[in-house]
């Protein structure tokens, strides 16, 4: 902002002291997820430290450690039971959060300071985690993929945001389908959605990535080996100290241990790393409008 | 003067009338609106309210078959079992402890990843650095723990890799009391600190440029310009995180804490969410649990309302 200004010694050390503090920063972001990696790339037959192995040229890599997992038959259902939370939860999360977070939105609706506080209560107080626990299992809920997502399907922050951001589209727009005619229900479904769609990717992108990240509810709710999700399968791995349960018994032999375990989490975040680039046109725009009052 | 009366009174039910009219009026033309906001309605009923009136089992010695309304009432027994009790200060110190230090470290972080990312101008490493410390916050704590073991494994870790290559003796860092606290806390402003710079760099972004112009027309230099305008500007913003932070103090983050804890460190890595799931879910001691869980909901509201009134009286404008 001051570039047609020149600059002095102490600026020019101002800007050194920046940019190397921007070097280092991403250095220590890197190298933990680049030692990672190159763990689970690592051949079986790799003799030297975890050092040596940050710095194995990528034509000694072995891909046995992803074989071994995508060929198992664990993996797979559970990759598709993750899937299907991810859209089932999503689908689910917009259907209750639109309707409210548009409500709320409407000034003139008679209710709305009620609705709000409806709303706003569970967000403050929190009975904790036995109720719910009791609930959820009352509801027969047990054992089903619905149990990991349909408890969190509508979250109080997600829906004053897109609240916020239905308040900023213009009136003029809402009034004049209402002089035409139109019911609110058209508005929202018409005039609404339509101009809302980076707000609904991004939202829904929240839902998704937290319902894809979620060990808990599954952990809680899900006993039966064929609806367990991702999470945790990897957890599984991760605390397991041998591997007979997760992959063919002759796989074992090709990849070590440590490789499989972490090949399994890159495995795991593929998805998330795929959606990463879209939500972050978008997220910081959301986070900003989440931090204006509702 | 009995007359002007009830003119009045009728003008004042003819108002109502309208007015009552008027509302009957706008409810209708709302009425698909409540229709659709209904099942968001019900949803809420049904998964906040009713956990709510399940939490009367904390004043119960719960039975599974009696259920919420029929097992026994045993008043405040469950909750001075839970105050009398060894494990009640080291609960709540953990959970302090852990959510002020993580404050403490990742606060200070994040003020100056933002600070030197708006004060860069070298485009592609602002733009890296944004990218690589936005990531972290979207991986799972489950994730998290295997990179950790990358780095902090005893057998294959590149720490410990270090460690010996100076002759030293492999440390298992995950399962040493006095090492546990760090990574916790570490490990929590690895991940965050790129996410909470945002709200930081939003604050950045709206300083008049005007003020930097007029700095450098009076021969500021680049430091003084970030000790008397950038700080400045965004310290109204540190103190809303910080009181933000101190509202919700009583979350430690489960599940960070739930999956890299193991019994060796128990004492000083338990916190109080991972006591009540283990209590509750796994030794069924649904009451108890309960009225501990109710205990950190009635004073996480109480110092939610607190931080809200500060924030308030600090900025006009709260968050509710």
């Amino acid at each position: 902002m001051t570039s047609t200004i020149r600059l002095t010694r102490s600026d020019r050390l101002f800007h050194f002291c920046i940019d190397g503090a921007l070097v280092l920063i991403l250095a220590l972001l890197i190298i933990p997820i680049w030692s990672t990696l190159t763990l689970s790339f690592r051949p079986n037959d790799f003799i030297g430290s975890a050092l040596d192995g940050m710095f194995l040229a990528p034509w000694k890599w072995s891909t046995a450690a992803y074989r071994a997992l995508l060929g198992h038959r664990s993996f797979l259902s559970a990759a598709g039971n993750s899937f299907r939370i991810f859209f089932e939860g999503v689908i689910t999360a917009l259907f209750f959060t639109v309707p409210l977070a548009y409500a709320l939105s409407i000034k003139t609706l008679p209710g709305r300071k009620l609705l709000y506080g409806i709303v706003l209560v569970p967000y403050l107080f929190n009975p904790g985690l036995v109720p719910n626990y009791l609930l959820v299992t009352k509801l027969g809920l047990s054992n089903t993929l619905a149990a990991v997502f349909l408890p969190g399907a509508v979250s109080v922050y997600n829906t004053l945001i897109m609240k916020s951001f239905f308040e900023e589209l213009p009136e003029e727009l809402k009034e004049s389908a209402r002089i035409d005619g139109a019911s609110e229900l058209t508005v929202l479904l018409r005039i609404i959605l339509p101009l809302s769609k980076p707000i609904l990717l991004t939202i829904g992108l929240y839902y998704g990535v937290h319902f894809w990240n979620d060990f808990f509810n599954a952990m809680l709710y899900i006993n039966d080996a064929k609806l367990q999700p991702l999470p945790i399968l990897l957890r599984n791995i991760l605390l397991s100290s041998g591997m007979n349960e997760y992959v063919e018994a002759n796989a074992f032999g090709e990849a070590p241990i440590y490789a499989i375990k972490a090949a399994s989490v890159f495995l795991a975040a593929i998805p998330m790393l795929v959606a990463y680039p879209f939500i972050q046109k978008y997220f910081v725009k959301g986070t900003m409008l989440g931090s204006i009052k509702g | 003067m009995s007359d002007e009366r009830t003119m009045m009174e009728g003008q004042s039910v003819v108002l109502k009338n309208q007015a009552s009219h008027t509302l009957w009026r706008r409810i209708m033309r709302h009425k698909s609106i409540y229709l659709v906001a209904s099942l968001s309605f019900i949803y809420f009923i049904i998964f906040r309210y009713v956990p709510i009136w399940n939490a009367q089992i904390a004043f119960r010695d719960f039975q599974a078959l009696s259920g919420v309304v029929k097992s026994p009432w045993v008043g405040l027994k469950n909750f001075s079992d839970f105050v009398h009790s060894y494990y009640f200060w080291e609960l709540i110190r953990n959970t302090v402890l852990y959510s002020v230090g993580k404050m403490l470290f990742s606060v200070p972080a994040a003020v100056f990843l933002a600070v030197a990312l708006y004060e860069c101008r070298l485009y592609w490493l602002r733009k890296t650095v944004q990218t690589m410390a936005y990531l972290p916050h979207f991986l799972s704590w489950v994730i998290m723990y295997a990179i950790l073991l990358a780095i902090l494994s005893p057998s294959s870790g590149i720490l410990n890799d270090i460690i010996k290559a100076f002759g030293g003796e492999p440390i298992s860092f995950m399962t040493d009391t006095k090492s546990f606290p760090w990574i916790v806390i570490l490990s929590d402003t690895w991940k965050e600190t790129g996410w909470s710079a945002i709200i930081f760099l939003a604050a950045l972004m709206g300083i008049d440029p005007s003020l930097f112009e007029a700095a450098a027309v009076e021969g500021a230099s680049a430091w003084q310009r970030v000790r008397y305008i950038t700080l400045p500007a965004i310290k109204p913003v540190i103190v809303v995180v910080v009181l933000l932070k101190l509202g919700t103090v009583l979350d430690a983050g489960f599940n960070q804490i739930f999956m890299l804890y193991s019994l060796p460190v128990y004492s000083v890595a338990d916190i109080i969410d991972t006591w009540i799931y283990r209590q509750g879910i796994l030794e069924f001691r649904f009451g108890l649990a309960t009225a501990v869980g109710l205990f950190k909901g009635v004073f996480g509201l109480l110092l939610l309302v607190v931080s809200n009134r500060l924030i308030k009286r600090y900025t006009g404008n709260g968050l509710y």
